[in-house]
Formats: structure tokens, C-alpha cells, sequence
């Protein structure tokens, strides 16, 4: 193709894949944060933002703008490289995850066979930027923010990575389009009705890795300000920003892939119904699945109050690491059982 | 193409290692060990050992290098007296590094490691599972290896909580499940402020 070398095509060909998700995800950051305010808005008998544009439709694209001009102030004593890496290293995996999200059967920027590895590797390094960020930043509240989410973080990466070992044991596959594929069937074929306990699990401590309400003791405003991010200001500030809700939007996707069986529409196989909207594209079931658990987002924040510190170490620790493992174990023996739809078949893969 | 990934990640490996132990600031030597790592598990991606690759960036970037940071961060180490006796000891490092890089030499140079031995992997179909492949080895043919590093490792974990786990009397600890039967009696008192009550 014109005349140039295959390796550049290639590089060309996946850098216009790589735009094409990262610029809707950036959008979608965008609107997230105004339905933020408008659905707790409401939810606490307020209108929420309505000025900038018509209804305040606007008023993501102004927030933006004024981020942007806004200046950047270097706290004396911070270590300058290091504060000015850590939101890149902040937001570098949040978007490089989506590399192996697939969007439709066979829309994926790269089918990694494992794939699910690579997922719970790159959440496992986001938390680097909220650790270098708190520690540069050369201030006591930053540093009491970056250590608690630390120690968060860790604690809900075991529950996690036990809540998708459970996913990949019924799927027999770490390719997340297989997984979707091994779900396939109808709503009652999706693995959060064999594997629920484990699709709370694995809701709930991303909630708690993204450092979302309730768990969101790392920003904790009424005790440590904002926690590691205190001292950003502007732009940099904003890719915390951008980050920590690119992380939910990704918690979502992983949810909707994992157990709500991604792309695939929930009426297939009820009569009528299901060949009456046989239509829709995969993508739109993948998006519609997403809202519901970016709305439970909000819906937490608006709903409870702050876990106490010690709460949220003991919920990870003592309560969702158990669950999941017995859970593994019940898996086990439906597996060998061979009981149908989901677990049929698995041995023989 | 492969070739030249190979000697940038080298050169960045090369830089990164000699960084850990030049950076003058615990925490910058740190953070060069991962990167360190990053660019080891890119090398063992050319190499097609993808679970490998993955799994080091997950357990050492992801958990252990995190942990090891926070102890770092927390300590305020005044680094001039570690500089002190560097001429002094000079000889002896350089000795004790010449041997270990003429023992490495022996080792790495001979029969066993040359490059007959190891030709440059085959690429594998795209319906090759690196991950499949090398859980049936654990699981089947290492099964027992693979137990008994399971226990040692326990048996690590567990000596290890024992040797550090001191219970102090005097602490004041929280008695969670006393706070969990807490009702709503107890904190809450409903009272009835309609007009004439207040009045």
C-alpha cells in the first residue's frame, strides 16, 4: 500500500485503531463526569450543572478548557521529574488496558491470548502514579493519601485476581473474546448467575481500586484534603482526572466482558424478542452493560458514607478473599459435576 | 526488526541496573529496579514466554517492587556515612566482582549455554497457548516439584508472621463484631418536634 514498507503499515495501521478507541474513551470521561454531577444532582434534590450550554451540556468541554489554562505549580522540595511522571505514569496503563477489551466478535486492537494477565497486570502498575505522586509531591497530606491507597490497592488486587480466576476456570481460556464466547446463549448462560458471588466480589473491589466511593479514603476530603493529588494543580491535576475515571470506565467493560457476557444481547434465545432485535449491533448490548455499572458507580456515591480505614482493610482481607476462595472451590466441583449450561464441556476443552 | 528491540531493551536493562546502584536516593534506585524489570519482561516477551513476561510485571512491578517502594519512601536514610570507607573497601569490591564475573564467564561460556543449544525459538502458530502449555508441565509432569515449593513457601510465610507478630497487651484494638450488633437504639433518639411540642 503506496509504496511503503509492511512493518510501518502496521505501526500506521494500529496507531489509527488506538485513536479511535482512546478518542471516544476520552469524550466518554467527559460526559461520565457530567452525569456525575447531573444523576447525584438529582439523587440529592438538586438540578446540578445547567448553565454552560443548553441544559449544561457544555459544561465537561469548559471544565476542560479551564484545566487547561490554568497554571502548574511546582511545590518547593517536590522532586520535579517525579511529580511530572507520575500522572503519566497514572494514566499510561488505565489506557493501554483497553488494548485487549473486545468491543464486538473480533473488534479488538489486539486478541491477546492472555489477555486477562495482561489486564491484571496493568491495574497492578496504575497504582505507581498514585505512590510517586504522593511521595514528590513533598507534603504530609499527599504522602498519607498515596499510602493508604497503596495498601488499598493491594489488599482488593488478591480478591480481584481470585474473582477472575474464578472467570477463567469456567471459560477454560484468558482470551477475553473467548470468554464472552464461552458465555454465549442467553442471559441465563452469562457467568454472573453461576459465579455471582464472585461478580460481587469483583464489582466491588473495583469500586475499591479505583479509589471510588465508599472506599475512596485516598482523596478523603474531610480528613487529608485530596489526598495524593493535593499539590497538582491544572493539567497535571486533570490526568489524575482523566485516569481515575478512564479506570472506571474500564472496571465497567471488564465487568460487562467477564460476567455479563460483553457484546452478546440478552434476549438471544427468548422467542420473538430475540430475533426481533437481532439487529443490534454487539457494541451497543457491550455500551448499554457498561452504563448500568457506571451508574452503580455514582449510585454508591451518592448512597454511602466513607468506610473507616481499618473497615476497608478487614472487608478486603477477611471477608471477599474467603468468599472467593470457597467460591473457587464450590466452581471445582460444579466443573467436575459437569452441570449445565456453564460448566458442561469445560473439562474436555 | 527483533534484533533491534533486543538491543534497545539491552541498553535500557544495561542503564537501568547500573542506575540501582549509582542513584544517589533510595527511592530513585528504586524505581530504575522497575523499570529494570518492565524492560526484563519486554526481553522475555521477544523471547515468546508471554505468561513469564506477564507474570513479572504482575507479581514483582504490580506487588512486590509497591510494597518494597513504600518501605523506601518511609525511610529518612542519610546516605554520607554509607559513602564513607568507599575507597577504603575499593579492593575488596573490586576483587569480589571480578570473581563473580569470571564465575559468570566460566558458566555462561560454557558447552552447555552455547548458542547450539539454543537456537532462536521457533514462532509458534497463533493457536499456540504459551499459558496451556505451561500449566500442563506444572500440573502434570512438575506436579510434585511444584507442591513442594507450594509448602516451602507457606511454611516461609507462615515463620515469617511468627517471627514478627508480637501481640502488645496495652493496645487498644476495636472489637469489630461488639460494633457490628450496635442497633439502632443506641445512637439514634427520635424525638417529636412538631409545633406545639417545641413551644
Amino acid at each position: 500500500m503506496f509504496g511503503l514498507p509492511e512493518d510501518l503499515i502496521t505501526v500506521i495501521w494500529t496507531l489509527i485503531k488506538i485513536v479511535v478507541i482512546v478518542a471516544p474513551l476520552m469524550l466518554g470521561v467527559a460526559y461520565l463526569t457530567y452525569a456525575e454531577r447531573k444523576i447525584i444532582g438529582y439523587m440529592q434534590v438538586r438540578i446540578g450543572p445547567n448553565r454552560v450550554g443548553p441544559k449544561g451540556w457544555l459544561q465537561p468541554i469548559a471544565d476542560a478548557l479551564k484545566l487547561m489554562f490554568k497554571e502548574i505549580i511546582l511545590p518547593t522540595g517536590a522532586n520535579k521529574m517525579l511529580f511530572v511522571v507520575a500522572p503519566v505514569l497514572s494514566i499510561a496503563p488505565a489506557l493501554a488496558a483497553w488494548a485487549v477489551i473486545p468491543f464486538d466478535d473480533g473488534l479488538v486492537l489486539s486478541n491477546l491470548d492472555a489477555g486477562l494477565l495482561y489486564i491484571l497486570a496493568l491495574t497492578s502498575v496504575g497504582v505507581y502514579g498514585v505512590i510517586i505522586a504522593g511521595w514528590a509531591s513533598n507534603s504530609k497530606y499527599a504522602f498519607l493519601g498515596a499510602l493508604r491507597s497503596a495498601a488499598q490497592v493491594v489488599s482488593y488486587e488478591i480478591a480481584m485476581g481470585f474473582a477472575l480466576v474464578g472467570v477463567l476456570m469456567a471459560a477454560g481460556s484468558l482470551n477475553l473474546g473467548d470468554i464472552v464466547r464461552a458465555q454465549e446463549g442467553g442471559f441465563l448462560n452469562w457467568y454472573w448467575l453461576p459465579l455471582f458471588p464472585l461478580f460481587i466480589v469483583y464489582f466491588l473491589s473495583g469500586v475499591a481500586e479505583t479509589n471510588r466511593a465508599p472506599f475512596d479514603v485516598a482523596e478523603g476530603e474531610s480528613e487529608i484534603v485530596a489526598g495524593f493529588h493535593v499539590e497538582y494543580s491544572g493539567m497535571t491535576f486533570a490526568i489524575f482526572f482523566l485516569a481515575e475515571y478512564a479506570n472506571m470506565i474500564l472496571i465497567a467493560a471488564l465487568a460487562s466482558v467477564l460476567f455479563l457476557g460483553g457484546w452478546l444481547s440478552p434476549f438471544a434465545g427468548v422467542p420473538l424478542l430475540g430475533d426481533m432485535t437481532a439487529w443490534v449491533p454487539g457494541l451497543f448490548w457491550l455500551l448499554m452493560k457498561m452504563s448500568i455499572f457506571l451508574f452503580f458507580f455514582l449510585w454508591f456515591r451518592a448512597t454511602f458514607p466513607r468506610y473507616r480505614y481499618d473497615q476497608i482493610m478487614r472487608l478486603g482481607w477477611k471477608a471477599f478473599l474467603p468468599v472467593t476462595i470457597f467460591w473457587l472451590f464450590v466452581e471445582g466441583i460444579a466443573i467436575y459435576a459437569e452441570i449445565g449450561p456453564w460448566f458442561d464441556g469445560v473439562l474436555g476443552a | 526488526m527483533t534484533s533491534v528491540l533486543f538491543y534497545l531493551f539491552s541498553a535500557i536493562l544495561l542503564f537501568a541496573a547500573f542506575r540501582v546502584i549509582s542513584a544517589k536516593s533510595a527511592v530513585h534506585a528504586a524505581i530504575f529496579l522497575i523499570l529494570a524489570f518492565v524492560t526484563t519482561s519486554a526481553i522475555w516477551l521477544l523471547l515468546e514466554a508471554e505468561f513469564l513476561a506477564i507474570t513479572l510485571v504482575l507479581v514483582y512491578v504490580g506487588a512486590v517492587m509497591v510494597l518494597f517502594l513504600f518501605v523506601v519512601m518511609m525511610l529518612d536514610m542519610n546516605m554520607e556515612p554509607l559513602r564513607e570507607g568507599f575507597t577504603r573497601y575499593l579492593p575488596a569490591g573490586i576483587l569480589v566482582a571480578a570473581t563473580i564475573v569470571f564465575e559468570m564467564g566460566i558458566v555462561l561460556g560454557g558447552r552447555y549455554f552455547s548458542s547450539e543449544n539454543f537456537p532462536a525459538p521457533v514462532p509458534h502458530g497463533s493457536d499456540y497457548s504459551n499459558t496451556k502449555e505451561l500449566g500442563e508441565q506444572l500440573y502434570t509432569t512438575h506436579l510434585f516439584s511444584f507442591e513442594v515449593a507450594a509448602a516451602i513457601l507457606l511454611i516461609a510465610i507462615v515463620a515469617a508472621i511468627g517471627l514478627t507478630f508480637r501481640r502488645r497487651v496495652e493496645s487498644k484494638k476495636q472489637d469489630i463484631p461488639h460494633q457490628h450488633r450496635v442497633d439502632r437504639n443506641d445512637r439514634v433518639r427520635m424525638l417529636d418536634i412538631r409545633e406545639e411540642s417545641v413551644s
